[in-house]
């Protein structure tokens, strides 16, 4: 192991995927395994008046509410979703009952038997509906899972002595996560335990959802986690929902139980990202200067609380962007709608914000008649500023350097000029976007949530275990954790061996959220294989156990929000190219450049991998990823109605990294797993808006959005 | 109904309804799970097979109608020399992040390189448009499947 520890080594987990060995959880067959399908609401809110059931044959199970030996609630911030329908429904697709049993036909002549009686109440289904309150709340009493203020500065004053006060609003969509592996789960039960199986992000999410959910002692309780085929946050609190179903029929059933999603069901019945309404109030001095801004964000967060919450907090962390601004007011609400819940997407609440942010920078330069970059620029976050929480930015922010090496790689000052000009047939645009990404958990979040355990363990063989609750869901964890590791201990990465985790085998290091995994959990990694390396020849067999430790300058107060609302943060900076076709509106992407500081990259390579998927992903949602829901119900619900890029779409993508390291990341790796999702649809819309001269407020960009924009400016 | 195909270059048959699908035959039956499921319309590429050398989505296809043909899944095409330069080719681009859709690009690549030993860029967008991936993007599936062409000289 010599040389920067960025060189890319050959992924581990290459031949078992390539071939098709790879074991994920549909391909998994226990003896007597029986099938399990779910009977979902059919209304956006009801309450269940009565069920039919028919006469089952033997073999077979019903399981619903009475059969949740525990609390029938899945565990969360707010245990407010049960797992099975209790007096009412809340959403389309929120799920009443299971019918077990070995034949999938009979099961589905079995559900297609049974009836339910609803009595309907009035749904909500909007964010306006919501704000409304023109029915009984969902939630609580004002229909909000939450409502908080942050404060900055004096916004007052500074509005008061404005010379001019700019108002816009954006909206962003629906978006669905499409990992091309639906969510699936196999339940055990035996000898007086429960195993459960399944693709999932959060082993002991899961297992103390089971806890709750069973009521049974954490040592009658195990978790694995089968190789995960993508996950994007949709595997992060869903599966604790469908791991208790299945261990509750394998329970009653005293078989494995095997419950696997169709698309059809995955669609409609998972979480998806929050869609929002943004509204952004700017003051402006007589200098052009950004002095004050308030923003008023709202969310759609379904029908339960989920993680509402914190993918709000995100959201108003990020609400000012990468700019400093002096006086700030953020109102952030997530409210109760009968859609099915909104929930975590990589960027968590980011990519919203800062869609939102950078294009009102955008408008608010062509206000006062600027260039959009250099208004940016002029506006851009500095080592030492203050964030919008009142943090301190105490790393290096280089995102001076970054712009210009990405204008450098894109030309895009000339291009700019160009297109602005551009009176061609064939409409031509270039847009750019800033960003950033907080690294980890939410303030102090890693300390006084989370507290992550690690083991490393030597054995007599020489080879070390490593022992995490981390997760590969294709982001390369189990190539990049093992590099550390064997980095630090100088031994060959062939020598460390790390297993899908096992909640009986490993401690709880947290979940795979975040982009928490590489610098939190990978930092305690790199200290425990500095402890193993110290003890290495005291024992033939030695363990070393490490606990999270937060760094000493972190200042933060959850009540408030005042402090260091992260540990540190990830930057970006990225330009898109675009035409567009000024008949049909067409958005074709023609170029893409990116440059970004994400601290030390552990494998280049798949680094570069998070940087060109999460472009792609973020471009799949600022253009052809269109999900709305009418009265309920998602109107796209199969890969054919809900379109993702495929390999036709984009060009090659150029990208960056700059030099940069964090104390307290392993080898100075800050995050970098959502980081690059986040600047694609900001720099994608600037770039429609530079080609059509229209102002872009609202993903996804669609050729109908389009025209409309143009008929209503004309 | 009995139905007879040669499966991995061995021929076999599988007495079944001819409208159960040819996945789920493949998967269940013979045990197959590299073949994936991951839309069920023909619409993701995860269940991709070769039939006599083409690429076909197996999720879409009764079996009735693979009576008599020549199929190819992941585990049969694993032990080729082309599979390994492929594998090799995936590992050194990049290609392979959470795997659930890589069997199906992987014979994608195999369908376009049998035609076309040095592909251009567009030929390989095209003949894997049919496959989606969420993960990486696309750009380091076409770089694996251009390393592939180009190190695995002679084999196609």
């Amino acid at each position: 192991m010599k040389g920067k520890i960025g060189k890319s080594i050959k992924k581990i987990d290459v031949a078992e995927k390539t071939g098709g060995y790879a074991r994920y959880i549909a391909d998994m067959r226990f003896e007597s395994m029986l099938h399990a399908k779910t009977l979902r609401s059919s209304k956006p809110r009801a309450k269940i008046k009565g069920i039919d059931i028919p006469e089952i044959p033997q073999g077979y199970y019903i399981v619903d509410r009475n059969d949740v030996p525990g609390k029938n609630r899945v565990k969360m911030i707010v245990n407010d979703q049960p797992f099975f329908a209790e007096d009412v429904v809340n959403y389309i697709g929120e799920p009443i009952l299971l019918v077990v049993g070995p034949d999938k036909e009979k099961i589905i002549k079995i559900l297609s038997e049974i009836k339910v009686y609803y009595e309907a109440v009035k749904p909500v289904f909007t964010i306006e509906e919501a704000e409304k309150l023109n029915t009984t709340p969902i939630y609580g009493e004002d229909n909000c899972f939450a409502d908080y203020e942050i404060e900055k500065g004096d916004p007052d004053e500074a509005f008061g002595r404005a010379a001019k006060i700019v108002e816009n609003e954006y909206r962003t969509g629906y978006q669905e996560h499409i990992y091309l592996e639906p969510q699936g789960m196999i339940g055990i039960y035996e000898s007086n335990r429960v195993t459960v199986y399944g693709s999932m992000q959060c082993p002991y999410f899961v297992k103390n959802a089971l806890i709750q959910g069973l009521g049974w002692g954490g040592d009658r309780i195990r978790v694995v986690q089968t190789t995960t085929g993508g996950a994007f946050g949709g595997k992060e609190e869903y599966p604790s929902l469908i791991a208790g179903h299945v261990a509750f029929a394998a329970v009653k059933a005293g078989k494995p139980v095997r419950l696997i999603f169709n698309r059809k069901e995955d669609i409609q019945a998972t979480t998806k990202r929050h869609p929002s309404i943004i509204r952004l109030k700017t003051a402006l001095d007589d200098h052009k200067k950004i002095i004050a801004t308030d923003v008023d964000i709202k969310m759609d967060g379904g029908a339960y609380s989920g993680l509402s919450n914190v993918v709000l907090q995100r959201a108003m962390f990020a609400a000012t962007g990468v700019y400093n601004i002096p006086n700030v007011r953020v109102r952030g609400r997530a409210f109760a709608t009968n859609n099915v819940p909104s929930g975590a997407l990589r960027g968590f609440g980011g990519p919203q914000a800062f869609f939102a942010i950078e294009m009102n920078m955008h408008a608010l330069a062509d206000h006062v008649s600027e260039d959009p970059l250099d208004f940016k620029i002029k506006h851009m976050l500095k080592k030492g500023d203050h964030t919008v929480t009142g943090g301190v930015l105490r790393q290096d922010v280089k995102l001076d350097e970054m712009t210009d090496m990405v204008l450098g790689m894109s030309d895009y000052r000339k291009k700019y000029d160009e297109f602005s000009k551009n009176d061609d047939q064939v409409l031509r645009g270039i847009g750019l976007s800033l960003f950033y990404h907080g690294c980890a958990f939410t303030g102090s979040g890693e300390k006084d949530i989370i507290k992550a355990e690690v083991k490393l363990k030597k054995r007599e063989d020489g080879k070390v275990l490593i022992l995490i609750a981390n997760v590969d869901m294709g982001q390369g964890a189990q190539t990049t954790l093992r590099k550390i590791v064997a980095r630090t201990l100088c031994i060959p990465v062939d020598d460390v061996i790390y297993e899908n985790p096992d909640t009986d085998v490993v401690p709880d290091s947290g979940p795979t959220v975040a982009s928490r995994t590489v610098m939190i959990v990978g930092f305690l990694l790199d200290k425990a294989a500095q402890e193993l390396k110290a003890e290495w020849e005291k024992a033939p067999e030695v363990e070393v156990h490490k606990v999270y430790e937060q760094p000493g300058y972190i200042r933060w107060d959850q009540e408030t929000f005042e402090g260091d609302a992260y540990p540190v943060y990830s930057w970006g900076t990225n330009v898109v190219e675009v035409e567009v076709d000024p008949v049909t509106c067409e958005i074709k992407v023609k170029g893409i450049w990116g440059v970004y500081d994400v601290g030390t990259a552990i494998d280049e390579r798949i680094i570069q991998g998070q940087i060109e998927g999460g472009i792609s992903q973020g471009l799949g949602y600022a253009t052809i990823e269109v999900m709305n829901s009418k009265d309920g119900k998602i109107l796209q619900d199969s890969i054919t109605d809900y379109i993702i890029p495929c390999s036709m779409y984009f060009p090659g993508i150029e990208s960056k990294l700059i030099d940069s390291y964090y104390e307290y990341g392993p080898y100075g790796a800050k995050c970098a797993g959502e980081l690059p999702f986040i600047g694609a649809a900001p720099a994608l819309a600037s770039a429609v808006q530079n080609a059509l001269n229209v102002q872009i407020k609202r993903i996804p960009v669609t050729p109908e959005y389009l025209m409309e924009t143009a008929e209503g400016e004309n | 109904m009995k139905i007879n195909f040669i499966l991995n270059g061995k021929n076999v048959w599988v007495e079944t309804d001819p409208l159960k699908r040819l996945l789920d035959v493949l998967r269940e039956d013979f045990g197959l799970t590299g073949v994936k499921e991951g839309c069920g319309e023909g619409e993701c590429g995860t269940c991709t097979v070769l039939i006599h050398g083409k690429i076909a989505y197996s999720c879409i296809i009764p079996v009735g109608a693979a009576d008599h043909a020549e199929i190819m899944t992941i585990e049969g095409y694993r032990k080729t020399e082309r599979y390994k330069a492929l594998q090799d080719a995936f590992a050194e681009a990049g290609s392979v992040q959470c795997g659930f859709c890589t069997p199906g690009f992987v014979l994608a690549a195999e369908s376009l390189l049998r035609e076309d030993a040095r592909p251009g860029e567009t030929a390989i967008r095209e003949a894997i448009s049919g496959n989606l991936c969420r993960c990486t993007g696309y750009n380091m599936i076409v770089e694996g499947i251009k390393i592939a062409s180009l190190k695995g000289k002679g084999l196609w």
